[in-house]
């Protein structure tokens, strides 16, 4: 993997002399985040018992016939308003007609023509600077079930849950060029989606993926080449996987002098290479047609309109907020507002303490303890309210920087309060003059000789005298009074 | 006392709300004379026993405030019906029993209707003379060896024998009306959204819709207010206020404009028909109504859009009917495999080549040249009705092209079955209400219908039309119950 650069740099691929580039466009399957599915009332709960979450519609029987789930389409709305698209006021749900058996009726139900989202688009933050990712379209499809073919060594099981199962396929522009964009658009779909609540992200439970489109052209072409699909892939890694190969395997064929053909491929994760599925002349002919059971979907200004208002802070207007208001960083906010659960923990933060102290100690000791334990931040073993409490702390001098990280550390077991710590422990920070100026002209009186050296000059000394009179507190002493009052004393 | 069987639905509804006569005698007067005309084969299930007990369990503790007090019903074989074997004519559901009820036989039920029976249909509701159903032909009570029509072939035999007072088809392109037609009963085909698919079978889903099959308007117009209503479990059910169709039913159409197409007027059509026409014109006119040509331009092409769109619908909705689920299964090296044998084993002749028609025209490359095509053909058709209504009140044509024919008259020769269909058939594509009524015989002494179109939603209007028609017609079926030794 030596052509994955860690910098937002070219993604090239070089051979002899010459130099390729990678062009990636992306059909991500979403998982709409409701409680039942797109054309009936089962629950969609993960992980059921096969065959638990199936109604007569997710099965096919005769005479059953779809009913539109409303929740559905305003999540698709919400999705296609956070990724700046046109929402469309018409649509249209189409039968794709295939025969296989965990799909009960013959036909998925999806939008072909006319889809509920039109043309938007997906900032990325890239380190050195923002580009913006083109979305063709979102739809709405129902998903299959699933056949099971390693369970019975003589029979195909087929499970239904996932039958009907709302998805979103959000299809991007062929604007990515690198696998590190591939890596920040997935992961800021991701985000738009969580931060709206109609998709989980959850890569494991399958609720996020992604049918990968690439090509490679020389380096300045403007013509695109012949785009191979390498289906189904479902992590971040995999796709990078995947493209990096597949980008490779048709660079050599062109250098070899061949040509690619258009084709669907599958990415095997054991052998890292793509395979051949099935050419453009075994295309299926899906038979698309406007699902008769469905009257066309229209939407009233007014009901887009409603779900416009309610549509959350999302990413990038939170950054530029937090930019804005807190003077963070770029690098900072992107940081902070990535992920939904970070964000709010953040405001939680901040809200109650000094935002700079805030961002530092949740973006260093926080994450690290995270990291350590390998925990999201909802399941931070410390409260925002805690942590909050701890930088008041530091902010009105009542404990140093230092002693700080030693109060974490303990507050890092079962949640503890800071406050209570610093009483128990007795680490308050010694900021009374009148206390210091005591122990300093302890320090002073027992130390002639090195006052006198200071006095002729030698003013390294001066960090001798901070240390014997830290030492002397018990490292209590506040570092910033006794600097002052030294100075004083001394000179 | 007149013959139980003998009676019209309301006067039975009449007589058990009067006590004259209990639920159990009516359902067992029908389930008698349904087991003495078994060679009729309108039934492919039958229900006696467990209609026979709810038949009594109504007269212990009945409810006569029911549309249809304790009133045992037959029905066609495409409702799917709960615990009652329901087949759509076809060997893939041969044993296939529901746990569901639709829609509207369970408004049946609601009503205090007892379920008898499930009747013959062509498979899959695919045919115009029952000659498809896996279950065997279906014989016309009017003659031997006739054909009763279809696709509700087993609907009209049963109901013009008296096997049931009152039954249900559904009409696709013609398979209520066409069978009324050919048995000398009533038929009315309701407005698309007025009656709920749910649980009905699907043939093609934009054109498929349930409705009552009668001996007379009245039952009609009652059968209708039982079986019409919204059903948010079929998203193109329509919301809009039903009629009380039995009680605002009135014969008089003073004033009623009445359009007559003139390319209804077709080569070759007998006599007979034309003349049936005119006497319908005249009725009309006597009886204060108006009569008006109208101009429907692209009646020409519904036939041809027709066996466009519902084979298309039709080849997916059966998509379903794979084996792996429910119904017939055949063994298979593979999957491919037994989706082949199961499918070509499961379905008939009639059905295979609309699926085969239907995936031909919604196939990449012929798409837009035939479904496409013919979906922007129907918009004009609809548009033709559309631009007439607002001249006219309601339209009069012949129901059929002809009268019934034998069995097997027409089997070998698809298209000449399918042109039985060409004066119903634009209605369905239309999406508008339509009755045939019986209004005379053809030389052979078979009975043919008049059909009256209505506006959308505007049943009780072809209704009352048809009302007026009735009264001031006088037919009478001919039947001499030749199938009983």
């Amino acid at each position: 993997m030596d052509k994955l650069s860690k910098e937002n740099k070219e993604y090239l691929i070089k051979r002899n002399t010459n130099e390729y580039e990678v062009v990636i466009g992306l059909e991500v399957h979403a998982q709409v985040l409701s409680e039942s599915k797109l054309f009936s009332t089962s629950p969609t709960k993960f992980g059921s018992e096969p065959n638990t979450q199936v109604s007569l519609v997710d099965a096919a029987f005769p005479g059953m016939l779809p009913v539109i789930n409303e929740f559905c389409i305003k999540q698709a709305i919400k999705t296609g308003i956070g990724l700046n698209a046109k929402i469309n006021k018409k649509s249209i749900f189409d039968r794709k007609n295939y025969f296989y058996a965990d799909l009960p009726q013959g036909y998925q139900i999806s939008q072909y023509k006319n889809p509920i989202v039109g043309e938007g688009t997906v900032t990325l933050d890239l380190p050195n600077g923002e580009k913006k990712i083109g979305i063709e379209r979102l739809h709405l499809e129902q998903d299959a079930g699933k056949s099971i073919h390693d369970i019975d060594p003589n029979n195909t099981l087929v499970d239904l849950n996932r039958s009907g199962v709302a998805l979103m396929e959000i299809v991007s522009k062929p604007d990515l060029r690198s696998l590190d964009e591939v890596n920040s658009y997935i992961k800021k779909l991701r985000s738009i989606m969580r931060y709206l609540g109609t998709c989980d992200g959850n890569m494991q439970e399958g609720s996020l993926r992604a049918d990968v489109n690439v090509s490679v052209r020389k380096k300045g072409s403007k013509e695109f080449g012949t785009r191979c699909e390498i289906k189904n892939v479902n992590s971040i890694k995999f796709m990078q996987m995947a493209i990096d190969y597949e980008a490779n395997r048709q660079v050599d064929i062109i250098e070899e002098g061949g040509s690619i053909d258009q084709e669907t491929r599958l990415f095997d994760t054991k052998k890292n290479e793509t395979r051949s599925m099935r050419s453009k002349e075994d295309a299926h002919d899906y038979r698309y047609f406007p699902d008769p059971d469905l009257l066309p979907l229209e939407l009233d200004e007014n009901f887009i309109n409603n779900i416009k208002k309610n549509i959350p802070e999302l990413p990038d207007e939170k950054k530029k907020r937090f930019i804005e208001k807190f003077k963070l960083s770029p690098y900072e906010a992107n940081i902070l507002v990535s992920d939904i659960d970070t964000s709010k923990y953040f405001e939680e933060v901040s809200k109650n303490s000094d935002v700079k102290l805030a961002t530092n100690w949740i973006t260093g000791e926080l994450f690290a303890l995270l990291n350590e334990k390998n925990l999201e931040i909802t399941e931070s073993p410390i409260s925002s309210k805690n942590l909050s409490k701890l930088i008041n702390l530091i902010k009105k001098g009542t404990i140093s920087g230092k002693i700080a990280k030693t109060i974490f550390e303990l507050m890092s077991d079962g949640d503890k309060d800071p406050e209570k710590i610093v009483e128990e422990k007795g680490l308050k920070q010694q900021s009374d003059p009148k206390e210091l100026e005591k122990i300093i002209n302890k320090i002073i009186s027992e130390n002639p000789k090195n006052v006198e050296l200071y006095k002729s000059g030698k003013d390294k000394l001066f960090g001798f005298f901070v240390g014997q009179v830290m030492k002397s507190s018990g490292g209590k002493a506040n570092p910033q009074l006794v600097n002052e009052i030294l100075k004083k004393k001394l000179n | 006392m007149s013959n139980i069987i003998d009676l019209k639905l309301f006067e039975l509804v009449e007589k058990i709300k009067k006590k004259e006569i209990s639920s159990t005698e009516v359902t067992k007067a029908f389930i008698d004379r349904s087991q003495k005309s078994k060679k009729l084969n309108s039934y492919i299930t039958e229900n006696f026993e467990n209609a026979l007990q709810k038949a009594k369990q109504f007269d212990e503790k009945p409810d006569f405030n029911k549309k249809l007090p304790g009133v045992p019903l037959a029905v066609k074989d495409l409702f799917c019906t709960k615990n009652i074997r329901t087949t759509a004519g076809s060997k893939i559901l041969e044993n296939f029993i529901p746990t569901y009820e639709s829609t509207v036989t369970q408004n049946i039920l609601n009503e205090g209707g007892i379920i008898i029976g499930k009747l013959n249909c062509d498979e899959f509701a695919m045919g115009s003379s029952n000659e498809t159903s896996f279950f065997g032909n279906v014989q016309n009570p009017i003659s031997e060896n006739l054909v009763p029509g279809g696709s509700s072939g087993g609907s009209s035999s049963a109901l013009a024998a008296k096997l049931t007072p009152a039954t249900i088809g559904t009409d696709t392109g013609g398979s209520i009306r066409q069978p009324a037609s050919f048995t000398g009963t009533v038929g009315l085909k309701p407005t698309y959204g007025s009656c709920s698919r749910y649980g009905i079978v699907a043939f093609a889903s934009s054109l498929d819709q349930a409705g009552p099959m009668t001996q007379n308007v009245k039952d009609c117009a009652l059968m209708l207010e039982v079986i019409s209503s919204y059903d948010n479990k079929d998203s193109t059910s329509v919301d809009f206020k039903r009629g009380q169709y039995l009680k605002d039913l009135n014969e008089n159409i003073k004033g009623k404009k009445i359009g007559i197409p003139k390319q209804y007027r077709v080569d070759g059509m007998p006599k007979e028909i034309d003349e049936l026409w005119k006497k319908g014109m005249k009725i009309i006119e006597d009886n204060g109504g108006e009569i008006i040509e109208i101009n429907l331009p692209n009646t020409n092409y519904a036939l041809p859009t027709y066996y466009i769109v519902a084979p298309a619908e039709a080849s997916s909705n059966l998509a379903r009917y794979d084996g792996v689920k429910y119904g017939f299964r055949s063994k298979g090296e593979n999957l491919i495999d037994m989706y082949e044998k199961t499918r070509s084993e499961g379905f008939g002749d009639e059905v295979k080549r609309r699926i085969m028609i239907g995936t031909y025209v919604l196939s990449s490359g012929y798409y837009d040249a035939y479904y496409l095509k013919a979906q922007k053909v129907r918009r004009l058709i609809k548009n033709d009705f559309d631009q007439a209504y607002k001249k006219v009140d309601a339209i009069l044509t012949p129901s059929t092209p002809s009268s019934a024919f034998k069995i097997g008259e027409k089997t070998n020769d698809p298209v000449s079955m399918y042109l039985n269909d060409i004066f119903t058939v634009p209605i369905n594509l239309a999406g508008l209400p339509a009755i045939s009524i019986p209004a005379g015989h053809d030389k052979s002494g078979y009975p043919l219908g008049l059909q009256v179109i209505g506006k959308a939603f505007d049943e009780q209007n072809i209704l009352n039309i048809a009302y007026s028609i009735e009264k001031n017609i006088n037919f009478k079926n001919n039947i001499n119950d030749w199938w009983i030794n």
